[in-house]
This record gives C-alpha cells, structure tokens and sequence, in this order.
C-alpha cells in the first residue's frame, strides 16, 4: 500500500538544508499496523511531515509510492482525497472556525475530488456524533472552534474522531499518545483499532511508548535512527526496547 | 486657484494621511460637501448595514448624534474596486453606545478606508470599533480612528481593534488611533496588528483535503467574523460576510 524506497530528506530549505532522512526504506502493505519507534532526533517527525507534504521540508532522493501512484507530486489535500491521514503531534488550533464546518467542508472536498456525492449537513452531523461518541467525546466540543482550548489529551482525541469521520485507508500517527492520561490512552488506542483495523487499510504509528501498543497490537515494528530504518520485527521487539532501550538493540 | 481646488482636502490633513489622492480629486469637491445626517433620540437605537465599493470611487459620510441612552451600530463591507471610503462622526450623549464593525477587502491598486471620529461627550457612554482588513496585490486597507473624549466625560469606555491580513507582499494596511482625553475616570482601548495567514493553519487544514482555496476561504472568513460578532441579525450579517467572502475570489493563494 504504501512503499518507501531509499527517502532522503532535508529540513531548512535551499540555503541551509539539513539532511534528516538519509535512504529511508520501508513498505507497509494493506492491513498492516507497523511502529515506528526510535530515539529523539532520529526523523520520525520528519517521516510523518514529508508524508503529509509539509512545506518546508525537502526530497532530495528517493521515492514514496502510495497505491502505486507517486505520493510526492501530489500536494496535502490531493494526498487526503487519495486516502491519506496525518496524525498531528501538536495538533494546529484554528480560531473561528466551528469543527463542524471544518470537518464537513474536509470531507466534502474529498468527495468532490473522488467524484462522489457530497454529505449534507443531516447526513454529516449522524457521522460526526458516532464518531464522536466512539472516542467517547461530547458532541458539544465538535461545535467549538477547532483545537481553540482544548487540552493536550482533548486535541489528540479530536484527532481521532477526524480521522473517523474521514475515514481514510491509510494514517500516519505522529506521537498520538503524547499527552495523554492512562484512560484516554485506552480510549484513543480502542479508537485506532475500530477506525484502521481492516483488511484494506494499514497504519504507520510513530511512537515513543510501548504502552499505546499494548492496545493497538502492531504487526510490525520497525526502528528509526540515523534518518533510517535499522531494524524491523515484530511486536516482541517493541517490548525489547522498552526493556533494553535503543542502545543495547541497536549494538 | 478655483474654488473647487481649494476645498480639496491634502494628504497634510491628518484624516486623509492615507486617501488615494486622486481618487478624491475624481469624487470633486462637490461630493466631499455631502453628509448623511443621522439623529437618534434618547433612549432609541438605530442599526445600518450596508455594502459599499464599485469600479468608481465612493464616498459615504455620515454625521450622528446620539441622544442620552442611545444607541447606533453600524456594519459595513468595504469591497471598492476603486478609492472607497466611510466617514462616520458620532457624537455620543450620556450613557449612548455606538457600535462599528468594519471590513476592508480587496486585491488590484485601490485603497478603501474608514475614518471615525467618535466624541464622548458626556459621561457613561461606550463606544467599540472592530475594524478588520484583508488585501492582496497591492491593495490597501486603512482605519483612522479618532477617540475624543471631553472633560466631564466621565465613566467613558472606548475601544477599537485593528487587525490587518495581507495575503501578498505588496498588499498593505495602516490603523492610525488618535486619542484625546481630556476626562481623567475613562477606559479607552486601542489595539492594531498586521500578519499573514497562519501557515500552521494553511498545512493542517489541507493535509485533512481542504484545497488551498477553500483554506483561504474559511481562514478569511474567521478573520473578518470578529467585525460582525454585535451584528446579531442573521440575515445581515450573512449578506455582509458573504460580499466580503465573494471579494476574495481570485485573490492570490
């Protein structure tokens, strides 16, 4: 589903780039939950934002095929419509704009640029509350602004609940269960299995903890250092890590 | 010199620092004698919307006077595809309230402006302006406020918001806030800031499908709606919004 071949990658832009991916391999097929864990500053961030083709950070080598079409040359709201979602580390607060608005205009222009029918508001609204009551969030914060004084916890659980009324096929998480408490931990890891586990999807969830994999069982695990994948295997190595630390599995 | 040329106002004039000279010399000084004067009763309130700017320059001029425990709001898109301006001078009796909410937007070389000048005259009145301005290519968006407040003008509370959005180097935006205060017991807020959009933003909203437009729709959108949060009806400040909105397409992405 999604093939990385080789990626390098700089942050900085043209005058002063700074190599941070260097000959990232990797493939995730359809349904396949792979981690990515790795120590500060090895570009799991980086991963995540040239997958979502954040401005400002440079390809200068390699390739990312997604569904066998060139992911690179489409721009981020192209790359949402063909099935792609970006868990945000630091979700972005957009003062007012209702997340009603914003999640029915998203999904709508993702219809539109898959030529199907747009949702109208009654039709949306049914979504958004079920989605909503799967991560267990009241249906009163999806009328506030989006992020606009949300809790570090709140922010990450309406990232799921946008990534269930999106419903994409395939979600890069980034860091997702940073600042979340033990109880929202369950609840947001409960909501990744519900919303990604399926034959025909996959997820690439970056993460510090093995404590968010003890929910969402992944497939595979893969460390990152060095701007490169070093080493994969299955979940066993997670739990490796999260008792030997990177320098004694990496040795 | 003729008399016409003589009672054109100069870039010397304090409330016209920023005017599009000549377009104010193709308005005539015969448009610049024109006032709208307005009268509010004690105790009564008026509220007028309205939409200004075309392919020629305008001028709208209003004088009011607001009578003990009166009320005015004014709101208005500012859209002029040539030199637009709105004029507004209140006079603010004891315990009155004007209310003004302002948008300027717009692309190509015009300027629109608005201008104030808001007298508290008498103790306990309150004013507050919000005043917002998008512009891209070389458009400009000006406000000048002036805030007089006399000296038993006691218990006086004024505020004005200036936020400029520029889309484009290029584009620009000036709030001149002129205060005088001659009460010593009053409450007077001025606050004026420029920026682009918030690219943060632009990145988040698109990786979730948005296209740059609708991102730049909604971002503007969001920008200009604190001008209209007093604006309680409706249906006007649906229209309001909506030509400001309808202004927007075609600017720079």
């Amino acid at each position: 589903m999604l093939e990385i071949t080789n990626l390098h990658a700089t942050v900085g832009g043209s005058e002063n780039p700074k190599p941070i991916l260097k000959g990232l391999t990797l493939t995730v097929p359809a349904g396949e939950i792979h981690a990515i864990m790795g120590p500060n500053g090895a570009g799991k961030s980086t991963l995540s934002n040239v997958l979502g083709g954040k401005p400002g950070y440079d390809v200068t080598e390699g390739s990312v095929t997604f569904n066998g079409q060139d992911l690179l040359a489409l721009d981020p709201h192209e790359r949402a419509a063909a099935g792609l979602f970006l868990g945000f580390q630091y979700p972005v607060e957009i003062p007012g704009v209702s997340n009603v608005q914003f999640l029915r205009e998203a999904l709508n222009s993702q219809r539109k640029a898959r030529g199907e029918e747009p949702l109208s508001g009654g039709e949306f609204l049914k979504l958004a509350k079920d989605k909503a009551a799967l991560l267990q969030m009241d249906m009163d914060m999806l009328k506030r602004q989006v992020n606009v004084g949300f809790s570090g916890g709140e922010k990450k659980r309406a990232e799921m609940v946008q990534m269930g009324i999106l419903n994409p096929s395939f979600a890069v998480l980034d860091e997702t269960d940073s600042g979340l408490d033990i109880d929202a931990l369950r609840i947001v890891g409960a909501g990744i299995n519900s919303i990604m586990r399926a034959p025909d999807k996959a997820v690439l969830l970056i993460t510090h903890y093995q404590r968010l994999l003890d929910v969402v069982k992944p497939d595979k695990v893969s460390v990152l250092a060095g701007g490169r994948i070093v080493e994969t295997g299955g979940p066993e190595l997670a739990l490796r890590l999260e008792a030997e630390g990177y320098d004694a599995v990496m040795a | 010199m003729t008399g016409a040329v003589a009672t054109l106002p100069t870039r010397r004039d304090e409330a016209w620092r920023y005017a599009d000279m000549d377009g104010v010399a193709r308005l005539g000084a015969e448009a610049l004698e024109q006032w709208e004067e307005i009268a509010v009763a004690a105790g009564e309130s008026l509220m007028r919307c309205f939409i200004v700017g075309s392919d020629a320059p305008e001028l709208h001029r209003f004088r009011v006077t607001l009578g003990e425990g009166a009320t005015a709001a004014f709101f208005v898109t500012n859209a002029g595809r040539d030199y637009t301006r709105v004029e507004i001078e209140v006079r603010l009796a004891k315990g009155a309230h004007f209310e003004f909410g302002g948008v300027t937007i717009g692309g190509g070389d015009a300027t629109r402006e608005f201008v104030t000048q808001v007298v508290h005259a008498e103790p306990e009145a309150t004013s507050n302006q919000t005043i917002r301005a998008v512009h891209w290519n070389t458009g400009t968006g000006n406000f000048l406020g002036e805030i007089k407040v006399a000296r038993d003008a006691q218990k006086t509370d004024a505020a004005q918001d200036f936020k400029g959005l520029l889309l484009e180097a290029g584009a620009s935006a000036n709030a001149v806030p002129q205060l005088e205060i001659f009460a010593d017991d009053v409450k007077c807020a001025h606050g004026a800031t420029v920026g682009e959009l918030d690219e943060s933003a632009r990145f988040y909203m698109m990786a979730r499908g948005l296209d740059p437009a609708a991102v730049q729709r909604l971002l503007v959108q969001a920008f200009i709606g604190d001008a209209f949060v007093a604006l309680d009806d409706e249906g006007e400040h649906e229209r309001l919004l909506d030509a400001a909105l309808a202004a927007l397409e075609g600017a720079k992405l």
